[in-house]
């Protein structure tokens, strides 16, 4: 399987532009190393990708794909090294989106180096990935992470001895602690320069070598470039549907017939072929790794016989979830409302002072839109922040991986399983990313499912409503309509997860498989940049999305004649009073409702212009009574806090569903369901004679 | 015939040998994967897991209900209800009991 152009690369690169001596200088740049990142997840490869990258990286999408196309580059010594940080993968079987990402990219694009982190701590299951990255043609690096988790796991690896057995480079590392960068970067330029012979590659077992030779034989000539005629075969014996959809065309319907009647003789082969790589596996690290004797307690052990109690674990998760809003709230609310009184206020009141010369249009699009909608939005960062690094320390810790696995019995009643609950749970802090973060998610239909039901989850720009308006009307029981909305939500959320795994699942079983990571130190870095990506991604959608409709809300508030009263927004609303007659409100709460669509906080912004309270709301406080029962204050809160997700969250199901259809039906749905309710209960309500 | 393994319940009467599925294996016992049922999709993903027939698994956590946490190949792996009932596997005993067989 030796790739003839490795040689040819190596030799080229001698006299290239990598080469120190007196060859003339390339131009700078002009000396690039392509290196593809690949391991299994949970290995540390985001860390040895940060650590390598800064923040001199670039995180977009696949073409076409959901899935997060990470790229940086390190600079050494002159070279520049470009680095793709392919998805993290257990396998290359085209099971999933990731693995026919990363086999394709390392097939298609053909990296000068392909560096493979593996957990030294579960050396065993990460060397399959290698043995199945070795079949492809690209010179690999082993990167053994985690050394220090797997000598306190009392394990013995000698990196010298697997590096002879597997006859490529292996660099042992503990990326947490800026350990083994250098060396793997050297190790990279040297296997780019000198090329990379004599590894051992593994075999297939016996009683399948006359089998995959039969239909190597049968496809010979026919496989398209750039793949492996060898590995094409293997794919297809394994069962690949990929791989054999794409030969299935290539291959006349006679030779077709025939290889199909070999692969039907062996429908069973993938099991054969794992275990032929697991044994090879074992044959590498058999004097490379001492294993102590099984039964000792590890920590994780001890941690996890609480942490994943049916009973107990349970309790942990409601303390963990606790303090996370106990963290954010204390120490976030402050800051939010800080910024709000003295940056956009403050800066909406310069603006019309700076500018009074100015036309009103003007004033008005900078104060109003531009500061109150978009710039109102921005200071719910510090709340998303301190949401989101707790939660990043969580997932780094390796708690989350439990939490999910505690939630999997509650989540398997809306035939979800435990995995959505994580990015159902970010969706506490803000639902753009909760919809992102459903990726995770590995069935396609399970993360649809996750993505609808996400928007119900309430966010912190709703809760800030419900904390402003509730105690308007409920004084000091506000804090148990507070948390019986948030309650509300969730049973609803349940509700609509049941209905719709009969819509979208059919019923259907999802499989429910996931590691779970033996805990350990959490990493600052990695943690920061979890939170930077996340928290970029919100503030680009402020700074566009946002920002957009807040301007177009904002002109359909004073068109045509500058007043409020008489502006098309309010003519909407008062088209909509039919409606908002159920719930005892009146034009204007629905207005607030509709505004609440740019971003949830514009619902308190909206009634100070249109009950011209005073930009800051204080004065709703005086008014609102007039126009409200608590009866209908609490109906109105119902339907904000379950109505359609704001304009950044429908963009984002959009792009994340690809489809149109699932994004209408979504808002569709929520707009049904937050007005069924909140009626239902502004009804119930009379019919009991509370509140009216 | 003798079981050495205290830990299976007694009650249950599970021999060393004897075929379960994977799901009725309980806490603190191992057993031999024998055979996994189910979809290619399934197979390929819990066997690149480690789940080959012949790989030795540990139950970690099997409260009877809800999903398990079993130990294969130095991982710990939290598989539902459902997936740890179509993974069959031969309980292990003591090795005489093997041997004899």
């Amino acid at each position: 399987m030796k790739n003839p152009d490795e040689t040819m690369r190596s030799a080229s690169s001698v006299l290239g532009c990598c080469a120190e001596g007196d060859s003339p200088s390339p131009p700078a740049g002009a000396c690039t190393v392509r290196v593809a990142l690949v391991g299994q997840p949970n290995v540390g490869k985001s860390t040895v990708f940060n650590l390598l990258t800064g923040l001199n990286q670039h995180v977009g999408n696949w073409p076409g794909k959901t899935v997060e196309r990470k790229e940086g580059i390190h600079r050494c010594d002159g070279v520049d090294i470009q680095i793709v940080d392919l998805p993290g993968t257990y396998s290359l079987t085209a099971n999933s989106l990731e693995e026919r990402i990363t086999r394709d990219y390392i097939i298609r694009e053909r990296p000068d180096v392909v560096v493979m982190v593996a957990d030294a701590a579960s050396l065993e299951r990460n060397l399959y990935l290698l043995s199945e990255i070795l079949c492809l043609p690209a010179p690999v690096v082993l990167a053994l992470n985690m050394i220090d988790v797997a000598q306190q796991q009392g394990l013995g690896i000698e990196p010298h001895v697997l590096e002879a057995a597997l006859g490529l480079p292996v660099v042992p590392m503990v990326a947490s602690k800026n350990q083994g960068v250098r060396e793997l970067v050297d190790t990279v330029l040297r296997v780019y320069r000198e090329g990379q012979r004599g590894v051992c590659r593994p075999d297939i077992r016996e009683d399948h070598r006359q089998v995959l030779a039969e239909i190597a034989d049968l496809i010979a000539g026919s496989v398209p470039e750039p793949y492996p005629e060898d590995w094409v075969a293997l794919k297809m014996l394994e069962g690949d549907e990929e791989i054999t959809e794409m030969m299935r065309a290539r291959l006349s319907p006679e030779q077709w017939e025939r290889v199909h009647r070999v692969l039907m003789r062996h429908e069973d082969a993938i099991l054969a072929i794992a275990g032929g790589r697991y044994e090879w596996v074992r044959r590498m690290t058999r004097a490379a790794l001492t294993v102590p004797k099984a039964g000792q307690i590890t920590l994780t052990d001890r941690i996890d016989k609480v942490a994943t109690h049916p009973l107990w674990g349970l309790f942990v998760l409601l303390g963990v979830l606790g303090a996370i809003f106990w963290l954010t709230y204390t120490i976030g609310s402050p800051i939010q409302a800080f910024l709000d009184t003295y940056l956009v206020q403050a800066g909406a009141e310069w603006v019309r002072t700076a500018l009074s010369g100015a036309p009103w249009w003007v004033v008005g699009l900078l104060a109003d839109g531009v500061i109150g909608g978009a710039g109102m939005v921005l200071t719910f960062l510090p709340i998303l922040v301190i949401f989101f690094a707790v939660l990043g320390a969580l997932e780094d810790i390796g708690y989350m991986a439990r939490a999910a696995y505690v939630m999997d019995r509650f989540m398997h009643l809306m035939g979800l399983h435990g995995k959505s609950f994580l990015p159902l749970f970010l969706g506490f802090g803000c639902n753009v990313p909760a919809v992102m973060g459903a990726r995770i998610v590995d069935s396609p239909k399970a993360r649809l499912l996750t993505i609808l039901v996400a928007p119900l989850v309430p966010c912190t720009a709703r809760m800030a409503v419900v904390a402003v308006l509730a105690p308007i009307f409920f004084g000091s029981a506000a804090i148990w309509v507070s948390w019986g909305l948030i309650a509300l939500s969730l049973v609803v959320l349940a509700v609509a997860g049941i209905a719709l795994h009969e819509l979208v699942l059919g019923g259907e079983h999802v499989a429910f498989i996931m590691e779970l990571p033996l805990y350990h130190q959490p990493n600052a870095r990695t943690i920061g940049l979890s939170v930077w990506q996340r928290t970029m991604g919100f503030v680009r959608k402020a700074g566009t999305i946002i920002l957009i409709v807040s301007v177009v809300v904002w002109a359909l508030s004073v068109l045509p004649h500058g007043q409020v009263d008489t502006s098309y927004l309010a003519a909407v609303g008062r088209f909509l009073t039919p409606l908002g007659a159920l719930l005892g409100v009146g034009w204007q709460m629905m207005v607030a409702l509709l505004t609440s669509f740019v971003a949830k906080e514009n619902t308190i912004a909206t009634l100070s212009v249109l009950l011209g309270a005073g930009a800051e709301g204080a004065g709703l406080a005086q008014v609102l009574p007039t126009l409200l029962t608590p009866a209908s204050a609490l109906a109105f809160l119902i339907v904000q806090v379950l109505f359609i997700p704001c304009a950044a969250t429908v963009a984002t199901i959009r792009q994340e569903t690809g489809s149109w259809k699932w994004t209408a039906l979504s808002v569709g749905m929520l707009f049904v369901i937050s007005f069924t309710v909140g009626i239902g209960a502004y009804q119930l309500a009379r019919l009991v004679g509370w509140g009216v | 015939m003798r079981t050495t393994n205290h830990t299976l319940a007694q009650d249950t009467a599970l021999k060393s040998g004897q075929r379960i599925t994977l799901s009725a294996l309980p806490s603190g016992n191992t057993g031999t994967v024998a055979e996994l049922q189910g979809g290619r999709g399934f197979t390929t993903r819990m066997a690149a897991l480690g789940f080959t027939p012949g790989a030795s698994v540990t139950m970690m956590q099997n409260f009877g209900r809800g999903p398990v946490i079993v130990l294969v190949r130095g991982t710990r792996i939290a598989l539902g209800r459902g997936e740890a009932e179509r993974v069959w596997i031969t309980l292990n005993g003591d090795k005489s009991h093997e041997e004899s067989r």
